[in-house]
């Protein structure tokens, strides 16, 4: 039920984004989801791919500093309402979110969201317990 | 154990006495001979016939590494051509290379102070001493082998590089003494495990290790990694070579410097101004005895401190501490007096940190700042920003609590700082002082 995410450190300097980007479409690799953390000296791009490990190795061959995290792909009804009620369900188990971001690719009408927990099998018995459609990665990766 | 009991134990009036005759002889040669002296001294109003004391040296000029380059390749040289028998030049890191000439006699002097070293490191007669020093223009090779020689021991001149070669001469030939730089002895160990060699098995017994600064940390690695004992030898080719300097295998603790031939004083690098026993500063050497190419007040740019105390081996000659740093590779922050090597041993202590780094200095306003650069690797990365964040902050804290100075730890991409083949390039400094 989990799906695996690849991190990769940038320096904040310009080209950084572009070369990565480059790199994954020279390997025909294709981004599913992405989202970037930054701070003023560094940043960190996060990526759903249709391959993880292969993206991985292009990268590392290249230099980047890569590391794979599981995270959870949960459907959201697309409604008014529809992410807050996933979030009560967890704030209530005390299950913390580490960051989140949006699936480019709807499910079924539904939208995708991805989280980052800091207990990721807690967070998805929560979730199922409460009925939510956690996605599983070969759906994911595949959609 | 001595090689010359009489001149290693010399009670220090005597040798006090012996310095003040052969400071005095070597000034009046370098003032005939040498056209720089001449020049130095008049400048400083100083005539070879003023020294009256040991004291005295304090009003002499300093030498330095630039003056030798100004008068390269031979312009120091206070003998003629015809007497020169050998000559030596250090790798110049920075345009042309320090070149120093030596006379029949001064290879003798050598010889006997390498000797002398051997056996204050625990060699002796009858050891099979495997040299892996480089032999050539570098002083290393060739100034552990007359010293090996002189002492009447079996030296294996196997010079440096191809270690599987060393290893099986070693196995072979059953060496008894190693002697090379201390980061190769520690390569040698990473091969012999690969290789399925152990070192218990060897006959090794001392290694005596020097031309690079390290740790005492590092000593005990490579007692346990190479089952000897490790034991610190400090040269510089200005001086001689190798054998200006070493520890005794009885106290390990400080380096005793040869004083009837080297007259040692320790200067605050900023002011050049003298420090008292004990205090930390540059390292400044007069020879007294050499002949082709003597240095009066010499700026070694090494940092240490020096100790008359007496020594439990019954040797009266200082003893000089481990090098610290170079003077030369010294910042000062704020006022506070930092080497890159203090911030690569916090840098090595905070795991998955890797010894890769670049010190960035710059001033903004009246204020200096320091960015200490480090390489994120995989061991060290996360995908959340909040432990990235945390590791900066630790690596800033370790530096403010070892160094009493406030720097700002910037990640960096793996690979991102430049490798060097040779000397490392760790600061950069933008002040426009």
């Amino acid at each position: 039920m989990k799906v695996e995410q690849i991190s990769i450190f940038i320096e904040n300097k310009s080209g950084r984004l572009a070369e990565i980007t480059r790199i994954l479409g020279e390997a025909n690799i294709n981004i599913r989801a992405l989202s970037l953390a930054d701070t003023s000296d560094f940043g960190i791009l996060r990526l759903i791919v249709n391959d993880c490990n292969a993206a991985s190795q292009v990268l590392k061959d290249r230099g980047f500093t890569v590391n794979k995290t599981e995270v959870v792909a949960v459907e959201v009804p697309d409604r008014p309402g529809g992410l807050a009620a996933i979030l009560q369900v967890l704030d209530k188990q005390g299950t913390n979110v580490e960051y989140m971001y949006a699936f480019v690719e709807r499910c079924g009408g539904n939208a995708v969201i991805i989280f980052r927990f800091d207990e990721t099998d807690t967070a998805i018995k929560v979730l199922t317990d409460s009925a939510f459609k956690v996605l599983a990665g070969d759906t994911l990766y595949s959609m | 154990m001595y090689f010359n009991e009489e001149f290693e134990t010399l009670p220090r009036p005597a040798l006090e006495a012996l310095q003040l005759k052969r400071l005095q002889n070597v000034l009046e040669r370098v003032y005939a001979n040498v056209p720089f002296y001449r020049a130095s001294f008049a400048a400083a109003g100083i005539k070879p016939s003023d020294v009256k004391s040991l004291a005295d040296l304090r009003r002499l000029p300093f030498t330095t590494k630039q003056d030798m380059r100004n008068s390269y390749p031979y312009g120091l040289f206070a003998a003629p051509m015809e007497e020169i028998v050998r000559i030596h030049a250090s790798s110049g890191t920075t345009g042309k290379p320090t070149v120093v000439g030596y006379t029949l006699k001064d290879i003798d002097t050598w010889s006997e102070l390498m000797a002398r070293s051997f056996v204050s490191a625990g060699a002796h007669k009858g050891d099979i001493i495997h040299n892996a020093y480089g032999y050539g223009l570098f002083t290393g090779g060739l100034g552990a082998h007359y010293g090996a020689e002189r002492l009447g021991a079996s030296v294996i001149p196997i010079s440096g590089g191809n270690t599987k070669r060393q290893l099986m001469i070693m196995q072979d030939f059953g060496s008894t003494v190693l002697t090379c730089t201390p980061s190769y002895s520690l390569f040698m160990a990473e091969e012999a495990s690969a290789e399925g060699v152990d070192f218990k098995n060897l006959k090794l017994r001392v290694g005596i290790f020097g031309a690079e600064p390290w740790s005492e940390a590092m000593r005990g690695e490579i007692e346990e990694k190479l089952n000897l004992a490790a034991i610190d030898i400090y040269g510089l080719s200005e001086i001689m070579g190798p054998g200006v300097a070493i520890e005794c295998i009885e106290a390990k603790k400080g380096l005793h410097i040869w004083e009837d031939h080297f007259i040692p004083e320790i200067i605050n690098p900023e002011t050049g101004e003298s420090l008292p026993e004990g205090e930390r500063g540059e390292l400044v050497i007069t020879t007294i005895t050499k002949q082709g190419i003597p240095l009066i007040r010499y700026r070694t740019r090494d940092i240490t401190s020096l100790t008359y105390e007496p020594c439990i081996c019954g040797r009266t000659h200082a003893r000089i501490t481990r090098m610290s740093g170079r003077s030369d590779d010294m910042l000062i922050i704020r006022g506070v007096n930092v080497f890159p090597s203090q911030i690569e041993s916090v840098l090595v202590g905070i795991e998955g940190v890797e010894p890769h780094y670049l010190l960035v200095v710059d001033r903004v306003g009246t204020l200096d700042t320091l960015e200490v650069q480090v390489e994120v690797n995989e061991q060290l990365f996360s995908d959340e920003v909040k432990e990235l964040q945390k590791l900066s902050r630790q690596i800033e804290k370790e530096i403010k609590d070892m160094l009493g100075v406030t720097c700002r730890a910037k990640l960096v991409e793996p690979k991102s700082i430049q490798r060097s083949e040779g000397k490392a390039k760790r600061v950069q400094d933008n002040r426009a002082l």
